[in-house]
């Protein structure tokens, strides 16, 4: 147990190795660059010494080593010395487009935000999608079914783009029950979650459905439901540990894009998360910030998804972790 | 088999599982910030600065909370637009207009109560030429002498810059040519003086520092990115008496329609720019008693690319810009009571009357194609329309192709992208037709027409004149602003009607929303700047519960 | 089984089918009983003929302008107009072509790369079941977003260079180049999860008693997998391809809207959600620019969604009672 823990962490590096590589690599390839402007700087030198200040006019390899921070560059008396900072002591580098800020920092300031929402969300979404999905699975074929089906879609086939502004208009304008926008109390936060949330809700619940009905057909479970036990007991004490397994696996990736943020709930709502800087970062050719936030993205995924094994192997008796 | 647990593996599970979610958990807390007390005055400024240091930020949001940070020798008045002394408390000009002097006041101060000197000026000024410094707006320093010299590294001594200390109260400028303009530059935030310790202490990051001293009447509180920035009243500022609010939010997005309803909730009392406004309800706002539109210095055109196919002939670019009803796109697509331009330099522009441009001619047109070899657009190749994405601009492109293809007979196809790649294309010329704007900096026809020298990066059209760039050069050594303007004038002529290298399509409104029974102190303006220091609530509104 | 089959209203099914029958031919009796999924059938197909009859019997093309801007619906107009003056149930049913072909081209390419990946990994296990998921992994880590707009701005640019170069094609060539683009990618990017989640039961089936005993008894591990492990996945892999089609189209509307979907005048169900959404606020709302679209994408996926549930109860291993 413990070695196999150890081994997924160690094993992270270096998935964060290739990470950054291949962000920083495929950021680059994009037309474009950071420092391209509507308006051109005042003379042709602005934008060379500007490459100059973040190293964009080296070689990509040795930009790549400077960003992990194992460079060695010169120190101005014909000698060399050791880059500052990089990836090895945790520095994300500055932003290119933010020029006073580092990526740290931005994370720092958006990431916690983007967590609360995220986890909000989540549990929002597990909480409405579970008991749906359960509901529609046992009353399968049935007019329940069909309602409640019909609703779990809905939920995933409405965008946030019109959930959002839906709920603005009737809840926030109308009746005036929650603020519009911003983020400064747990008023502020209803909104925002239940946009976030509903989208998955439908998908947990459709998830859900499917796995109670392969369930119930398990021999485990129609065994326990001819010894006589009953209904509820047969779904919540048997089925249900193996009925939720699609839902747990979903749940890794599904946590992971919701921790780090969504664009158009913080857009719409005006959430100060980094959901924003992920999108907004790639478009601008923020080089650093891409990268700073892919590898956020990454460790966060990578140990939500060690959660989600071990819940597996949890659940499932049958699932050997190895 | 299903009910048999082993211990052995559950418990370090649980306890993991249980860890990650006490993680989590702590983070969600960490994320429910406890509520900052409410600001005096809330106004939503834009999309989040890039940076908020004077030298370096180009963008109007950015701007707009530097200028409220820090200040220059002069100001610019809020009720006019025109510049009114600052941190300078008056100035004399040479005869020749190429030198002056200008004595500092003695009670301007730091907001950490240190006095602003002749040194803070000089320094300020030169870390913008500095190339090191790589600030994109060095250029305004360019009409000092030495600016562009040292820019572009042709002189490494920076001390050789036109500004000097003559005492501790008296700056000395001296100018490469007399600049009809030059105290609208002293004004502009590129020239605001910043704390040099601070600067030399903190390196790029120095807008972090707190307490931050600042030489404009507020001061730096907080800077929540793509949220807000709290701005709070600098009491050692020299005019502190005429600052109305204490505490200022800047909120920073990027929905318009999230500011509508900010807005309209009360939770903000103030937008202020144009990207915030919901174009397309601009016609039911348009009554609203809230809603303020004024004219303003900027326009809307399309660059053409001279080098490129058809559009070598300039028979071919006029008979595009005369099929093109310039009224419906204005009237149909803006709403917000744009005028229709048919030339580069908004109406209203200091010292200048712009000429006359090309009018709506579809039949002028038709034969202009035809004797450039395309009768009714036939043999005519497809063309693209380079513009980034926006509702707005695709609206635009979307009449653009309906009208060229009613009137000319020919089709455009329209290419949309998104910014950097817009961008990229555009300053490398690769496009048929470019979707363009551009907002006056100062006000004077200067900021527009010098774009479209041969040697200018903003260019971006191919167009090379060496008579453009000459009509341009000798204006600006004119002392006479009635010659000035006539020079100017031919050159616009030929940039718009002659050779048609842009074809301008309207002027933009500007717009600001503010109930004017709740705040004062805000005025339109033809540059819209809006001072922040004479903004605050009336009584009355202190009274609304 | 029974047990399960009781939930169900006992009149639909039949007290035996006569011996005569395949069982693919007892499979469709099973579908034609359903009555949902037959009429999800018949939707479905409506929806096809109509699209594809559309340009000869449509009165408007999907991008001639007129005056009549943003008339509500009428008998010239029977989902109204937009900005334009364009007639939207042309654009609606012109949108259904793109978003259709995005979202089953994505949906195939994801399910079919999901499978063989995801299978492969949980039967196979060992070496390559860590290879595999350390791809899947990897790819996963990268935010979408990233992989999204790189792929999609420089291999347009290449392409555009190569088009015109070459065939000396116009900008509509590019285009329609971008749209083969978007099925790529978004195929690229929704591959994953589905392997993720094959994976997870495949592992869980491959420990199940009738695999260990095929395999002992010299069944080659193909057939096996053709024969026991893909029919009881197959409810998992319907679901999930009803899934994937709503996700694929709702992606493509956010790629629209950040200027990276399909080229204007072109619409697809995306695009005009995200234009009807765009203009929801508290002033003033055209609701037929939201209500017809998102209408339109609601009630295909719902009827696609039954389809592929009939499918999988019609076919599914489990299901066959007697």
């Amino acid at each position: 147990m413990w070695i196999y823990l150890t081994k997924r962490i160690v094993g992270l590096l270096p998935l964060l190795l290739v990470i950054s590589f291949l962000s920083f690599m495929l950021v680059r390839m994009a037309p474009g660059s950071p420092f391209d402007k509507e308006r051109a700087p005042a003379s042709p030198d602005i934008e060379r010494t500007l490459r100059e200040k973040y190293h964009q006019d080296e070689p990509l390899w040795q930009q790549y080593l400077r960003y992990l921070g194992v460079a060695r560059e010169s120190d101005g008396q014909g000698g060399t010395r050791w880059v500052r900072g990089g990836l090895v002591q945790g520095d994300l580098g500055p932003s290119f487009k933010y020029r006073n800020h580092g990526v740290n920092d931005i994370v720092a300031q958006g990431l916690p935000v983007s967590m609360s929402l995220g986890l909000l969300a989540f549990l929002f979404a597990m909480g409405v999608g579970i008991p749906l999905g359960i509901y529609t699975a046992l009353r399968r074929g049935q007019w329940g079914d069909h309602i409640g089906s019909f609703f779990s879609l809905l939920a995933f086939c409405i965008p946030g783009l019109v959930v959002g502004p839906l709920l603005i208009m009737g809840l926030a304008l109308q009746w005036r029950l929650f603020p519009v926008a911003l983020w400064s109390s747990p008023w502020h936060m209803v909104l925002p979650t239940v946009t976030l949330g509903l989208y998955f809700s439908g998908r947990i619940a459709r998830l859900m459905r499917e796995g109670m009905t392969e369930a119930m057909k398990e021999a485990y479970v129609v065994t326990a439901r001819a010894k006589g036990l009953s209904e509820s007991q047969v779904v919540f004490r048997h089925a249900l540990r193996l009925a939720i397994l699609p839902v747990v696996s979903y749940s890794g990736p599904l946590l992971a894009d919701l921790l780090t943020g969504s664009f158009v709930v913080e857009n719409l709502f005006l959430v100060p998360g980094i959901g924003v800087f992920l999108v907004n970062s790639a478009l601008g050719r923020d080089y650093n910030m891409v990268v700073g936030l892919a590898l956020v993205y990454a460790v966060l995924l990578v140990l939500l998804n060690l959660a989600v094994d071990l819940t597996y192997g949890f659940l499932d008796r049958r699932v050997k972790l190895s | 088999m299903h009910s048999v647990v082993s211990a052995s593996t559950t418990a370090p599970v649980r306890q993991f599982l249980s860890r990650i979610w006490l993680a989590l958990l702590l983070s969600l807390l960490a994320g429910c910030a406890r509520p900052d007390p409410p600001a005096d005055l809330v106004v939503i400024n834009g999309t989040e600065p890039e940076t908020l240091d004077p030298a370096l930020c180009t963008g109007q949001p950015d701007g707009r909370v530097a200028a409220a940070l820090f200040e220059g020798l002069t100001r610019v008045h809020p009720k006019t637009g025109e510049s009114v002394p600052g941190i300078a408390e008056r100035w004399e000009i040479s005869p020749d207009g190429k030198t002056y002097l200008f004595y500092l006041r003695t009670n301007a101060l730091w907001s950490n109560g240190e006095p602003i000197t002749a040194d803070d000026v000089v320094y300020s000024w030169r870390r913008v030429v500095d190339p090191a410094n790589a600030a994109d707006y060095a250029g305004q320093l360019y009409y000092v002498k030495n600016g562009l010299a040292i820019n572009t590294r042709k002189i490494t001594d920076l001390t050789q810059l036109g500004v000097s200390a003559v005492n501790p109260h008296l700056v000395r400028v001296e100018l490469e040519n007399p600049t009809a303009f030059f105290l609208d530059l002293c004004a502009f935030r590129t020239l605001c003086v910043v704390h040099r310790k601070t600067i030399e202490k903190y390196g790029d990051r120095w807008l972090m520092a707190r307490p931050l001293p600042t030489s404009g009447c507020f001061t730096l509180e907080q800077w929540k990115v793509n949220d807000r920035v709290r701005l709070r009243k600098n009491p050692y500022h020299w005019d502190a008496a005429n600052i109305r609010s204490e505490v200022v939010d800047l909120i920073h997005l990027e929905s318009a329609t999230t500011a509508l309803n900010l807005f309209e909730t009360g939770q903000a009392d103030i937008i202020w720019d144009k990207t915030l406004i919901p174009m397309e309800l601009m016609d039911v706002l348009k009554e609203r008693p809230y809603v303020h539109t004024f004219k303003y210095l900027a326009t809307y055109f399309m660059r053409f690319n001279v080098t490129r196919g058809p559009f070598k002939d300039p028979r071919v670019r006029k008979a595009l810009a005369l099929s093109i009803n310039k009224s419906r796109i204005a009237g149909h697509i803006m709403k917000a009571g744009e005028e229709p331009a048919a030339t580069l330099v908004p109406p209203g522009t200091a010292n200048y009357q712009a000429p006359e441009g090309l009018s709506y001619n579809p039949n002028l047109a038709r034969k202009l194609l035809a004797e450039a070899g395309f009768p009714e657009g036939k043999g005519f190749p497809s063309f693209h329309y380079l513009f980034n994405t926006a509702k707005q601009h695709e609206q635009v492109a979307v009449e653009l192709q309906q009208m060229w293809k009613k009137e000319l007979g020919i089709s455009l196809e329209l290419r949309n992208t998104e910014w950097k790649v817009y961008l990229a294309d555009q300053s490398a010329v690769n496009f048929d037709l470019s979707r363009s704007a551009w907002v006056g900096d100062y006000n004077d026809p200067n900021t527009f027409l010098d774009m479209f020298m041969s040697n200018n990066g903003n260019n971006r059209t191919g167009w090379k004149s060496p008579e453009y760039d000459a009509l341009l050069d000798r204006a600006n050594r004119m002392t006479d602003l009635k010659e000035r303007a006539e020079l100017l004038r031919q050159a616009e002529r030929l940039l718009v009607v002659d050779d048609v290298v842009i074809m301008p399509l309207f002027f933009y409104a500007g717009i600001t929303f503010y109930r004017p029974d709740e705040i004062s102190g805000i005025w339109a303006n033809i540059i819209d700047e809006h001072a922040l220091y004479p903004v605050g609530k009336t009584k009355k509104a202190d009274l609304r519960p | 089984m029974s047990l399960i089959v009781s939930q169900a209203p006992s009149t639909e099914r039949p007290p035996a089918a006569p011996p005569s029958l395949t069982p693919n031919q007892r499979a469709w009796r099973r579908f034609w009983r359903n009555r949902p999924a037959v009429l999800g059938l018949f939707w479905t197909l409506c929806l096809l003929v109509l699209v594809l009859t559309w340009p000869w019997i449509a009165p408007y093309t999907f991008e001639a302008t007129s005056d009549a801007q943003f008339s509500p619906p009428s008998a010239q107009h029977w989902f109204g107009t937009d900005v334009h003056g364009r007639d939207l149930m042309t654009r609606v049913i012109y949108g259904a072509r793109i978003s259709l072909l995005v979202g089953w081209i994505g949906a195939l390419v994801a399910v079919i790369n999901g499978v063989v990946w995801g299978a492969s990994a949980g039967f196979l296990g060992g070496k390559w079941d860590g290879f595999a998921m350390r791809v899947v992994d990897v790819l996963y880590s990268l935010p979408s977003i990233i992989f999204v707009i790189v792929l999609i701005t420089t291999l347009e640019g290449f392409l555009r260079k190569w088009l015109v170069a070459t065939f000396d094609a116009g900008p509509a060539a590019v285009g329609y180049a971008r749209l083969i683009f978007l099925f790529a990618g978004l195929g690229a990017i929704s591959w994953l999860n589905m392997a993720r989640i094959v994976r997870g039961q495949v592992l869980s089936l491959r420990q199940r008693a009738f695999v260990d005993a095929s395999l002992a008894l010299g069944a080659h591990p193909l057939r096996v997998i053709a024969k026991h492990i893909l029919p009881n996945i197959f409810g998992i892999v319907i679901v999930y391809a009803t899934l994937t089609i709503p996700a694929i189209i709702l992606y493509e509307s956010f790629l629209s809207y950040l200027g990276l979907g399909i080229q204007a005048p072109m619409a697809s169900w995306g695009s005009l959600i995200a234009d009807g959404a765009s203009q929801l606020n508290p002033i003033r709302v055209y609701w037929w620019l939201i209500v017809f679209p998102a209408g339109m994408l609601v009630t295909s996926l719902l009827a696609m969604n039954f389809l592929g549930d009939g499918l999988r109860d019609a076919w599914d291993p489990k299901g066959r009672s007697d």
